[in-house]
């Protein structure tokens, strides 16, 4: 009796400890804002492969980015850190790491040669002093341009590659009956149609040096000129109830028929899946011209002395870019790998179109929020967005208003 | 005199009972309320971003501020929404307590009706109202399917209107809860001071304007006071409508204040408009306190 008593003891510790050992020793919480069906599902593939390597994922999902930022933030500053936590891609977590806030993964990122196998923008937004504070998980294309097929062939014209075959197209679509531009105008949205026509006529660097520099010299460009035209062009094509709308609705006017075309990101492809288009038949995409402007996400990893919790943090850092996981992840959120090594025959045709031009050194361009704070983005989005509702402000306005703002923000 | 005593007794007793069941109280207000307000001014003279830091740069976020178009649009709004959403909410409360008072048939129904709207969120008014007056599927269009083809009526999209939808669809929520107050004030006035009005041939309209609505003074500063705290704070409203667009055109202080806080991370700036709401707030309300509490106390003493 005793015997065996002892004997139940012992090989209950003997199965149980193990396990409880490795569960704690790999244990990670990870905090981010990806709630939606597609979003879910696609960290779930994460999580999944994190269980399969014997963790144990705690998942701390928060509604709303900024909301998941400041909840973040707080813990970080507060002592209780999260083990992963969600960034965009860029500035954002930049003055995180200034004050010492976060771990480098510089082991992991050179053990694994990031370096060759990522874009040239990204290496550039996820280092801070040389050394690799972030993973990136995905890239999401933001000047895209959604078409309805069927708009086009009733207007019978072709569907534009860039914005000045849109503006030729527009009176052959109004008079089919479609709007031929559904935007929605809100400031985000303006200041992502604003972004994607000065990239596609005046060129990545001016649109770097737009922001960047305060001389005004690229201010002051023809090019960056021709781009404002452009952009109060684009204002003729949008309907009456544009001001306000948010993004899904205006995408569901392309879908209904109502609208001829949408400039989004990638993620309005997810729209277009779920009412059950099918691409090429339904609706089309095109990057615009001279470049592709690259969104996304990180994740970073807050300072923990616990060394569980660091060997945690080295162990997802290498799962979250490893290739299995990142063609898995991004099919489901929708947007494309961060990585450019990948076989991506398998993914739809989109993602396929902006997985070539990734691949192109040319054709990368970080979005404004890889270079800009967050405090310069909002500076220059309330000029953008003014400017955009009101067309009696002349172009000099705009240039003046957008220059103070640039000068206020930096 | 034996009573006088134990009265004298009692109450101070009691005194110190409430006093200390109030400590944690008040320990509460000047800790988070004063402690907090302290903290923001201060923060206003930082260059903080996303994390405060303590150090010191004068005035440079207030001038920053002055010169943001944003703010000064925002300032400008929350002036005009103020005076024409509590005149608005007094007058129209007014009118449909005195409907209500004249005993008509139904009045639990329309109490009710009428005091439906403050029973929803800013955020559902606004979201209801965005729909009924966006020009593609509301109002507007309803006219011009009616046959009427020129009808226009799209102030929702209109820069310079847009700031009066939103007081539009503030009346509408607030003006219900004005008109329950002054009703129970206007059924607590002397039935005896109608009859007298009546006997001396004093029109209905004079009767209400010159006699109940002096009378009615207290209650009307109780409705004022609720509705001005529902104008600082306005914030939901205009999110929920607008978005503060067209452009920056329907922006208001808080919204500011908000999306400095947190989409642009830029606290030595947000803390700086806050503070200006702050002194705002404290200069409108500074004679009231005076007059309410300070001077008569001088008085007595």
């Amino acid at each position: 009796m005793n015997t065996i008593t002892r004997f139940i003891c012992t090989a209950t510790f003997a199965f149980v400890l193990p396990t409880a050992g490795q569960a704690q020793e790999i244990k990670a919480e990870v905090l981010h804002w990806w709630t939606s069906g597609g979003e879910a599902a696609a960290i779930a593939e994460m999580a999944n492969a994190f269980k399969a390597e014997g963790g144990e994922w705690i998942d701390t999902a928060i509604a709303n980015g900024e909301q998941a930022r400041t909840a973040g933030i707080n813990r970080i500053v507060g002592g209780n850190p999260p083990t992963v936590m969600q960034f965009n891609t860029g500035a954002q977590f930049h003055e995180v790491v200034d004050n010492g806030m976060l771990n480098p993964i510089e082991d992991v990122a050179s053990a694994n040669n990031w370096r060759e196998v990522l874009p040239e923008v990204l290496i550039e937004a996820t280092n801070r002093n040389g050394e690799f504070y972030a993973v990136p998980v995905n890239i999401h294309g933001q000047n895209w341009l959604w078409y309805n097929v069927e708009a086009f062939k009733k207007a019978g014209v072709e569907p534009p590659k860039d914005f000045d075959e849109l503006i030729a197209a527009a009176p052959k679509l109004k008079e089919a009956g479609f709007i031929p531009l559904a935007h929605g105008g809100q400031n985000w949205q303006d200041h992502l149609l604003f972004d994607a026509v000065v990239v596609a006529k005046a060129g990545k660097e001016i649109f770097k040096n737009i922001y960047l520099t305060t001389d005004g010299e690229a201010l002051n460009s023809p090019d960056f000129r021709s781009a404002i035209e452009t952009f109060a062009a684009l204002r003729e094509l949008t309907d009456e109830g544009s001001p306000g709308r948010s993004w899904n609705d205006s995408t569901n006017l392309v879908i209904t028929g109502k609208g001829a075309t949408q400039l989004m990101g990638d993620w309005a492809k997810g729209e277009f899946i779920a009412a059950g288009k099918t691409i090429g038949t339904d609706y089309g995409c095109t990057v615009m011209p001279n470049g592709y402007i690259m969104g996304g996400d990180v994740c970073v990893f807050p300072k923990v002395d616990d060394e569980e919790q660091k060997a945690a943090q080295s162990k997802l850092a290498e799962l979250m870019l490893s290739q299995d996981v990142q063609l898995a992840f991004n099919k489901k959120k929708g947007s494309v790998p961060a990585r450019v090594d990948l076989d991506v025959s398998s993914m739809d045709e989109c993602a396929q179109q902006g997985m070539t031009a990734l691949k192109d050194p040319e054709q990368q361009v970080g979005s404004i929020n890889y270079f800009a704070s967050s405090d310069l983005t909002g500076a220059t989005r309330d000029v953008i967005t003014q400017f955009w509702a009101t067309p009696s402000m002349t172009a000099d306005e705009f240039i003046e208003k957008f220059a103070s703002a640039v000068k206020s923000a930096s | 005199m034996d009573s006088q005593i134990t009265n004298a007794g009692r109450p101070r007793f009691r005194n110190l009972a409430a006093v200390i069941a109030l400590i944690p109280a008040t320990a509460a207000v000047v800790v988070v309320y004063i402690g907090c307000m302290l903290w923001t001014v201060r923060l206003s003279f930082t260059s903080s971003k996303l994390l405060p830091i303590f150090d010191w740069v004068g005035l440079s976020q207030y001038s920053r501020l002055f010169l943001n178009e944003r703010f000064s649009v925002a300032v400008e709004n929350i002036v005009i929404f103020g005076v024409l959403f509590i005149a608005g909410c007094l007058i129209l409360g007014f009118l449909l307590a005195v409907f209500i008072d004249q005993k008509v048939r139904g009045e639990a129904v329309f109490r009710t009706i009428f005091l439906y709207p403050y029973a929803m969120s800013f955020v559902v008014t606004g979201l209801a109202w965005q729909w009924f007056l966006n020009p593609t599927h509301g109002v507007q269009k309803l006219g011009r399917d009616l046959g009427f083809e020129n009808f226009t009526f799209n102030w929702l999209v209109t820069q310079d209107m847009v700031i009066y939808t939103i007081v539009i669809a503030a009346i509408w929520q607030g003006s219900g809860l004005v008109m329950c107050i002054l009703l129970a004030g206007l059924r607590g006035v002397d039935e005896s001071l109608w009859k007298a009005a009546r006997v001396d041939g004093i029109p209905a309209w004079r009767y209400y304007l010159f006699i109940v609505l002096p009378l009615l003074g207290p209650m009307i500063v109780t409705a004022v006071v609720l509705l001005s705290i529902s104008v600082v704070k306005l914030y939901d409203l205009v999110v929920a409508m607008t978005k503060g667009g067209p452009g920056i055109a329907s922006d208001v202080p808080a919204k500011f204040v908000m999306d400095h806080f947190f989409e642009r991370n830029n606290v030595g700036l947000a803390t700086a408009a806050a503070t200006m709401m702050l002194i705002a707030v404290a200069s409108i309300l500074a004679p009231w306190l005076y007059q309410t509490y300070i001077r008569p106390a001088g008085r007595v003493a």
